[in-house]
């Protein structure tokens, strides 16, 4: 485990200082889907999403392939995060909002009827936007919250408690201080703690709605350091505004864009040919810049 | 030759010695004129000489900042001085209570007063004979099982409306607030017509209980939803999404979230019933001696011992009933001090 992280970890760093994102999105190797039986198969097909009469998010047909990095790009309000957030169906919160299409889960539709919503959300755990720790709570009892708010039971919290942190990549900071209040973190540290979080429960596939949106560069990278681990055990799918992240992280790159009318899923391909190679004259304008 | 520079920290920011003599003077010169004012016109008294040195401090610094600095910076003086006054109007009566309160209670202050009571002595008797244990019990009893009755209840409803929702969300906030200006009178007797006189037929704590348990539900939900609807959502949405029901998410997120804020709400309410008198007045029997059974038999409390002793009418009496009213802000406050400590309290480890 430490040997693959180091492993990993030089590979990032020898990729600094790129000429063009291309080139970053080159710099490591893609992950072919289906060779890594690690996670669990994603695939939505024709989701649709609306708020009201507000049509957000029309027919998209994605497949996530077991142990991949999946980046959704695209400008605000083209419908990504409504679209990761119907995938752990967290978008029936909104009191008007409607969907259509199926996503499958291991082949199972996780809106058939008859299905319990809250083992999808464990399946299929989440990291939002703005670090979010439980307030009330030690750093120790928010990594282990999940386990409590689904009455999980395990033999041994100690050690899933120090694999979490480890595999978020904070268990060197933290370790000494897991009383301590969540509050007392950084908001990068925070927000790998809302990782570590998310890990211990032990998801197949992390959602992650702009996890860097409110960080430092330093703290960005971190993250990102963390996703690569990450990615060998599970499947990710993030949301970014930053194309240096997408390329940095992902295998695969999905361009979202919204003509005015719901939001529509452009093109996807691996990361490496989406930011060299754009099948769409809308993708090159957005990746290179001379748009959103 | 090199030179080191040494900055020296000042505070360029603050009034200068002539503003602030200036300031002096205007203040001097508030003074005076209020004298002046009271002496030479017909308006008389200590709130003359209050409300005037009010209204000519707050025109001469605003005149005053108005010919320096515009009058931009004589409108803010202006607010200043007003703001000024309205902490100063609202501090003066309370102070004014409390030191009433000790002066005229402390007199009637004894050890007997907290190990005997009332069943073997007179409002009218020595302070040395009897003593007010009957109505500390009693009041604490009846606001205990107010509490018992109310919390539950008025955190529950303050849920429904921030949590669940729900299709009567707006009839019953309406209700709630309705609720919350109900006359103390008329929750005591709804309590004496709707269950005293048809049900039980007899004086009990309960019965008072009841009927402050009604003022305090308001109190508390209305207080607790204030606070529920201060939690991001963000901290809902994680719960949720780590496969959290929404009960638990509730029971171990939101709830604790707001613990300190769900502590004031039941402070405030404690503060609405611990010195409620009419309701106890129809409904408990007064009672002289202790009565641990808030089922059966009368049962005494502070403000009913407060208002027997005044009307008994003696030196004696009314020295009681100081000494009961210098109880009762002790006690609330005991209580508003333990349960402040209680809610700031850090989790604990």
């Amino acid at each position: 485990m430490t040997t693959s992280h180091e492993s990993e970890k030089e590979t990032m760093d020898t990729s600094v200082k790129p000429s063009s994102l291309a080139d970053v999105a080159q710099a490591k190797p893609t992950k072919v889907p289906g060779t890594r039986a690690l996670g669990t198969g994603l695939e939505t097909r024709g989701v649709h999403a609306w708020f009201g009469k507000h049509h957000a998010l029309s027919n998209i047909s994605l497949d996530f392939a077991a142990g991949t990095v999946t980046a959704l790009i695209g400008p605000s309000g083209c419908g990504k995060s409504t679209f990761i957030r119907t995938i752990n169906r967290m978008h029936e919160f909104i009191p008007t909002a409607a969907m259509a299409g199926e996503v499958l889960l291991d082949g199972k539709d996780v809106y058939a009827p008859g299905t319990d919503v809250t083992k999808i959300r464990l399946q299929i755990g989440m990291v939002f936007q703005k670090p979010n720790p439980f307030p009330s709570m030690t750093i120790g009892e928010n990594v282990l919250s999940g386990l409590k708010l689904a009455q999980i039971k395990v033999d041994n919290k100690d050690d899933l408690l120090e694999e979490s942190l480890e595999r978020a990549g904070l268990w060197s900071e933290v370790k000494d201080r897991l009383g301590a209040h969540g509050g007392s973190l950084s908001g990068g540290q925070q927000q790998r703690l809302c990782i570590a979080r998310a890990l211990a429960v032990r998801p197949q596939v992390l959602l992650m709605d702009e996890p860097c949106s409110a960080l430092d560069p330093g703290s960005t990278l971190r993250i990102e350091v963390t996703i690569r681990h990450l990615s060998d055990t599970m499947t990710i799918i993030i949301v970014t505004h930053n194309m240096q992240q997408a390329a940095r992280v992902s295998d695969y790159t999905a361009f979202f864009l919204s003509d005015g009318g719901p939001g529509q899923m452009i093109e996807v391909a691996p990361t490496s040919e989406i930011f060299s190679r754009p099948q769409d004259q809308r993708t090159e304008n957005y990746v290179t810049g001379r748009f959103g | 030759m090199s030179t080191t520079i040494t900055a020296v920290p000042t505070k360029p920011w603050q009034a200068s010695k002539r503003e602030r003599a200036l300031d002096t003077g205007i203040f001097l010169a508030a003074i005076t004129t209020s004298f002046l004012v009271v002496a030479l016109t017909s308006m008389k008294g200590k709130l003359a000489y209050f409300t005037i040195f009010f209204i000519a401090y707050a025109l001469l610094t605003s005149v005053f900042k108005a010919t320096q600095r515009g009058s931009a910076a004589a409108k803010d003086a202006f607010v200043n001085s007003l703001v000024a006054i309205g902490a100063i109007v609202t501090v003066i009566p309370v102070a004014s209570i409390l030191d009433t309160v000790l002066r005229k209670g402390l007199p009637g202050i004894s050890f007997n007063l907290f190990t005997h009571d009332m069943a073997l002595a007179t409002p009218t008797d020595p302070l040395n004979n009897g003593g007010l244990l009957h109505a500390i019990t009693g009041t604490l009893t009846m606001v205990a099982i107010a509490l018992f009755l109310s919390v539950p209840i008025g955190i529950l409803t303050a849920l429904y409306l921030t949590e669940i929702k729900g299709r009567f969300t707006g009839p019953i906030r309406f209700l709630v607030q309705a609720m919350s200006g109900v006359p103390s009178i008329v929750a005591g007797l709804f309590i004496l017509s709707a269950i005293l006189y048809p049900i039980t037929k007899a004086y009990s704590g309960l019965m008072g209980s009841l009927s402050l348990t009604i003022l305090m539900i308001p109190t508390i939900a209305r207080t607790s939803e204030e606070v529920l609807n201060l939690i991001p959502n963000e901290l809902r949405e994680a719960g949720t999404a780590l496969g959290g029901t929404q009960w638990r998410t509730v029971a171990m997120i939101v709830l604790p979230a707001a613990r300190s804020g769900l502590v004031t709400a039941i402070i405030l309410g404690v503060a609405r019933i611990a010195g409620e008198t009419a309701p106890i007045l129809l409904l408990t029997g007064g009672g002289d001696k202790v009565n641990p059974n808030a089922f059966s038999g009368p049962m005494g409390s502070l403000p009913y011992y407060i208002w027997k002793s005044f009307n008994a009418g003696s030196p004696e009496a009314i020295t009681r009933a100081w000494a009961g009213l210098l109880v009762l802000v002790g006690l609330v406050l005991i209580l508003f001090t333990s349960a402040r400590y209680l809610g700031s309290r850090k989790v604990a480890k």
